[in-house]
């Protein structure tokens, strides 16, 4: 399906936040996950289902002060 | 005082730090500079940013470079300029992380990077009604200190400077009467440019600094966090050791008792 992951568009077999992070290679411990706006705990990633067109954020830290 | 004078920990909402100088993580020239810098700041806290995950893998990632064993993340707000992003950045910052602990920036335009006080009350609110223990960012004003704390922020973060100025204190008038008007920790962030600045703002009896350009920016990032790393403590040291008046004239440090006549 399609879905836009940190504003690009892109072809995905996801079902789950959790398939989606694996699909992209992303395994840091400390990342959020955004869905259309809402944020998706970390306990929800495995049974999230995602849809058609999702707005996806998926986030984490980086150096600042 | 204990030995060392280092006795009296800084505790905000429970959570004990290790150490009165906070570290940024920004603008280092390397992780690896970044790392050493960390180790010689002898800094317990570290802040960091919530940004795009980078899909390309452009960039190593920061985190392998910090030692969460040592070390308390504070997420900042940094880049933003309204309330709802704020709030959005600060919920991001607290699923990624460990805690809930958030540095509020509401930053009210990009040539001087001062904080957008009104938007800032209006986001601790919120985030402290969610349960976030809220250190905002704020300018030197003692009244928006006190609105703050009522608004539920557990400690402020009052500027010396502008951010990345390096222009040390420049209100430090301000930053007295602000520690004299609140019952909650000062914390000097933004402005401090080399060791002086730093010891200055901890002689007035803030209760900690946070430095990230600096450090991060300094020909010698790490030779200058351990220089700041001493400029903290000697501040408080002398804060708390308690400083002789200034007078106009000289008193002799020598007696004249025994002197030859």
């Amino acid at each position: 399906m399609r879905l836009m992951v940190n504003g690009d568009w892109i072809q995905s077999r996801a079902e789950t936040v959790s398939a989606l992070l694996e699909e992209l290679g992303v395994n840091a411990p400390a990342v959020a996950v955004e869905v259309n706006l809402a944020i998706v705990k970390k306990k929800d990633f495995g049974t999230f289902a995602l849809k058609e067109e999702d707005r996806v954020e998926i986030v984490n830290f980086v150096g600042g002060g | 005082m204990g030995k060392d004078g280092l006795d009296d920990k800084l505790v905000i909402k429970g959570i004990e730090f290790g150490s009165r100088l906070w570290v940024g993580t920004g603008k280092y020239r390397s992780n690896e500079e970044m790392a050493m810098a960390l180790e010689a700041s002898g800094a317990d806290v570290v802040t960091v940013s919530v940004r795009r995950v980078d899909l390309k893998r452009t960039a190593e990632s920061l985190l392998s470079y910090i030692d969460f064993k040592k070390m308390k993340v504070l997420p900042n707000t940094a880049g933003c300029y309204t309330v709802e992003d704020a709030l959005r950045y600060a919920r991001l910052g607290r699923e990624a992380g460990l805690s809930d602990m958030v540095k509020l920036e509401v930053i009210g335009d990009d040539k001087t990077l001062f904080p957008d006080v009104i938007g800032l009350l209006e986001a601790t609110e919120i985030l402290a009604k969610e349960g976030f223990i809220v250190f905002p960012y704020t300018n030197d004003d003692p009244i928006m200190a006190k609105r703050l704390i009522n608004a539920g922020a557990s400690c402020v973060m009052p500027l010396g400077a502008p951010i990345g100025s390096g222009l040390g204190i420049r209100n430090p008038y301000n930053l007295k009467i602000i520690l004299e008007t609140v019952n909650v920790p000062v914390v000097v962030d933004a402005g401090v440019g080399t060791a002086s600045d730093a010891t200055l703002a901890m002689e007035l009896g803030c209760d900690a600094v946070l430095i990230n350009t600096g450090i991060a920016g300094a020909a010698d990032a790490v030779a200058m966090a351990a220089a700041m790393k001493h400029a903290v403590i000697a501040g408080r040291l002398s804060y708390r050791a308690g400083r002789i008046p200034k007078k106009l004239y000289a008193a002799a440090s020598s007696p004249l008792e025994g002197m030859l006549l």
